[in-house]
């Protein structure tokens, strides 16, 4: 089938402000947004900036806005977005992160929120074992939030950080910090507080749940969000202090 | 502009990660990585990491140095296989200890299921070796790793694309790139280089290889003389996604699943009849061939898009969604069908380089015959040939590969620039770099139009020739039709022009150079392929069908120079087992 494939441009050393261009191309039904793409890279205009790499969904370096919702271009086929031919699929940049040209966005303060929550497991205990145990069960738990690529579709997608709040912390942190909280191995929850227990750490998430509904690996975001929350509550609780939210 | 370090690692993958994490200790140490953060091709890395730990049955590291060598059909350096399987184990704790989620065992310890040619005893059945994550373990390795990067605060080069090794006579001096923001050079000054771009399968047309995978370090360091070797060695995996050439993880048949033709029978029972779907992967996608060719693939074509079952539908949802649930999301988002209820339609599909930059058991980058190193050069992971795959590389061993002989060169790097001063280099080293940049760029006021003398034709013409000419099964005329074929595009090549002028975030360059890359690699792949006239592991040649010991037991060093290449031999490390014939 023919598709139309609108394309948002921008180089900031240039242009006043984005513009959209328009490829026409053959599809399969079948193709990947990412076989489009790239397709029109290499066959009619080697301008088009975007990334790419794996193109099976587990790398994270094409998340993009598609007809307006974030996801991977490599795990989003034309018949996913496409009725009939002759039908148009507009290509946007993430929100929220400033764009370097086309669809590529600075991923810099994406990255700093990561690192901000200490993404690494802490425990300074002497290993007794070879390995350390844990069980299956305690496995299990901290298994949707190992499955994180750190695309950005949910901090593009999040109205708290697109509409109020730049600064909160954003869901991929927070799934990220709940990866190691969650983590029977882990020592380190007191010490992640310091980012987490913040007015811009998890309390600014009004459960929009627009983070889990783009997630492109099925983590139930704001259920993980949520959880940490609940775990600071009960941690302050028990100290009889309050949770630090700015209110 | 200009940085010094004192090591400086290429590549974020893997081997590049482990290595920075061993070398920053006490190194000044810079990663330099064409992408992002944890964007790296391990993390595609799906079935699990072999190790002998012995958590579920009896196992021996011993068992897993035959298997391995076994598997590489006896190309295999035998004392770095053994190095290979012995520091696999301590490999797989560390990564433990350092917060991998691996699956459990009911008691808590690391699971560990089957994998294709990794055996019990000396090849008597089939052993549970491999230690998993779900079927994302090199996304986790990949995680853990740049997780303890980020608390070792080891400093990262994001978006910087290889371009140049500075070499003074035999010694290293540091590595040129290319800023992707900005277009602009940098040069690294450094005592010590670790290689670790990874693979180059973007030179056939179906792979299960990331974008990424162009050979970045290899085709660099053939055009700075540096020879390559064994590359006529390339793994076909039996089981990507009809078509696309997604990976469905050997874990699959790990787990019990099957491979059937159209009659519905387990075929790999004519084939390997000892370990059945389980035979190395080169066997394998023999078998599939040999199937689709004599009618018996599920179209029944005969054709090269004809394709087989993997039928996983007797393992059960339950098993599926714990221990498989990446292989089944993919099952539902490209071919929309849940493997729990159908077959999975697959045909092999290139995977892996056994081949690439020659190293000694340290890491060091070898120069010669005699096995004479670079100083201060060195190379792991897929671009590197240590070589512990020989002919054929086991599943799960990738992921050894890289932690084991990242962490060696690593370290080794890290000792070696202790004792070691800075090399001076000319201060225009990055002249030449800066001149063929360039000239990719066209005169002011011509503009360039898609057509002939963009990359993307030749590109495809390359993928489209390697795939079917120097692909599973290879003949003599073939492969001569292939070489000559890669020559022309190789000077065709030479007229490609950027059509994006502006030099910030231009990745039309990106391509070109990469593209490049590929093709270099390609035609050094082809010619030795060519020049090997007997079968041993990946290398099927039809007219010559058998293993030649006598002639062919040696590794082939190739040097690349203009469109001439040179071939000589090395002899293959064997102590303990002698080459026996290779039955399953």
């Amino acid at each position: 089938m023919k598709v139309l494939l609108r394309i948002e441009r921008f180089d900031p050393s240039s242009d006043q402000k984005p513009y959209f261009q328009e490829y026409r191309l053959e599809a399969e039904p079948m193709d990947r947004v990412l076989d489009l793409l790239i397709n029109v890279k290499r066959f009619q205009d080697g301008s088009i900036a975007f990334r790419k790499s794996c193109a099976h969904g587990v790398c994270g370096s094409d998340a993009m806005r598609i007809n307006g919702i974030e996801r991977l271009a490599c795990k989003t086929l034309v018949q996913d977005v496409v009725k009939k031919t002759g039908d148009r699929i507009t290509l946007q940049p993430l929100r929220g992160l400033p764009v370097e040209r086309d669809l590529m966005v600075r991923q810099e303060r994406f990255f700093e929120k990561y690192r901000l929550v200490k993404p690494y497991l802490i425990n300074e205990e002497a290993v007794r074992e070879k390995e350390r145990i844990q069980s299956p069960e305690q496995r299990h738990r901290i298994d949707d939030a190992t499955k994180c690529i750190l695309c950005e579709a949910c901090y593009s997608a999040c109205p708290v950080l697109q509409e109020k709040n730049p600064g909160f912390l954003g869901p991929a942190a927070i799934v990220q910090a709940s990866r190691f909280l969650d983590d029977s191995r882990d020592r380190g929850f007191e010490i992640r507080l310091q980012t987490l227990d913040t007015p811009d750490g998890v309390w600014p998430c009004e459960n929009h749940f627009k983070c889990t509904q783009v997630c492109p690996r099925g983590i139930k975001v704001t259920k993980l969000i949520n959880l940490t929350k609940q775990k600071i509550k009960k941690f302050r609780k028990e100290r009889s202090e309050t949770v630090n939210d700015g209110s | 502009m200009n940085h010094t370090y004192e090591a400086v690692i290429v590549g974020a993958g893997g081997a590049g990660l482990y290595a920075a994490l061993e070398a920053s200790k006490t190194a000044r140490t810079a990663v330099i990585s064409k992408l992002y953060p944890m964007r790296s091709h391990t993390g595609a890395a799906q079935g699990g990491i072999g190790a002998a730990l012995g958590n579920v049955e009896e196992d021996r590291p011993e068992w897993h140095a035959f298997d391995t060598i076994k598997g590489g059909d006896y190309l295999v350096d035998q004392t770095a296989a053994e190095t290979l399987a012995e520091q696999a184990v301590q490999a797989v704790y560390d990564l433990e200890n350092r917060g991998l989620p691996f699956n459990r065992t009911p008691d808590g310890k690391i699971d560990q299921r089957r994998f294709g040619g990794h055996t019990r005893n000396f090849g008597e059945a089939p052993v549970r070796r491999s230690c998993y994550a779900a079927d994302r373990t090199g996304h986790m390795i990949l995680q853990t790793l740049y997780q303890q990067c980020i608390k070792n605060e080891v400093a990262f080069f994001d978006e910087f694309h290889l371009l140049d090794i500075l070499l003074e006579g035999n010694r290293c001096a540091g590595i040129v790139a290319l800023e992707l923001s900005s277009g602009e050079l940098h040069t690294f000054h450094a005592k010590a280089v670790l290689l670790a771009t990874g693979g180059f399968g973007r030179m056939f047309r179906v792979t299960s290889n990331a974008y990424a995978n162009t050979g970045d370090g290899p085709a660099v360091a053939a055009r700075r003389g540096i020879p390559l070797q064994d590359m006529e060695f390339f793994q076909f995996h039996p089981t990507g996604i009809k078509g696309m050439g997604i990976l469905i993880t050997e874990g699959v048949r790990g787990e019990g699943g099957i491979l059937r033709n159209s009659a519905g029978k387990r075929f790999m029972e004519e084939y390997t009849p000892t370990l059945l779907d389980l035979a190395p992967r080169d066997m394998v996608a023999r078998a599939m061939v040999t199937e689709i060719r004599e009618g018996r693939g599920i179209l029944g074509t005969r054709s090269v898009d004809d394709y087989l079952h993997l039928d996983a539908t007797h393992l059960g949802k339950a098993l599926i969604e714990t221990k498989l649930p990446d292989i089944a999301e993919f099952c539902r988002t490209y071919l929309g069908i849940d493997p729990a209820e159908k077959p999975i339609p697959v045909q092999p599909t290139a995977h892996y380089a056994m081949g690439g930059i020659p190293t000694d058991i340290h890491g060091r980058v070898i120069a010669d015959t005699r096995g004479n190193v670079y100083a201060g050069l060195y190379a792991a992971g897929e671009c590197a040939c240590v070589s512990v795959h020989g002919a054929n590389r086991l599943g799960t061993n990738s992921l050894v590969d890289l932690v084991v002989f990242g962490r060696i060169a690593g370290t080794h790097m890290s000792e070696y620039i202790k004792g070691s001063d800075t090399v001076q280099v000319p201060k225009d080293a990055d002249a030449g770099t800066a001149a063929r940049i360039e000239a990719l760029f066209p005169a002011k006021g011509k503009t360039v139009t898609h057509g002939e003398l963009h990359g993307g034709k030749i590109r495809e013409e390359m993928e489209e020739l390697m795939m079917e000419k120097v692909g599973i099964y290879r003949k003599e005329n073939e492969m001569r039709e292939a070489v000559g074929a890669l020559r022309g595009l190789r000077e065709r090549f030479a007229m490609v022009r950027v059509q994006d002028r502006r030099k910030a975030y231009n990745t039309d360059l990106l391509e070109i150079l990469e593209l490049g890359n590929l093709l270099d690699l390609a035609y050094v792949t082809a010619f030795c392929a060519l020049n090997r006239t007997e079968s041993r592991g990946a290398h099927s040649r039809e007219d010559y069908p058998d293993r030649d010991d006598e002639h062919w037991l040696k590794h082939t060093l190739a040097w690349l120079e203009g469109d001439k290449i040179t071939i000589d031999y090395r002899s293959v490390d064997i102590t303990r087992w002698k080459p026996k014939p290779r039955t399953y």
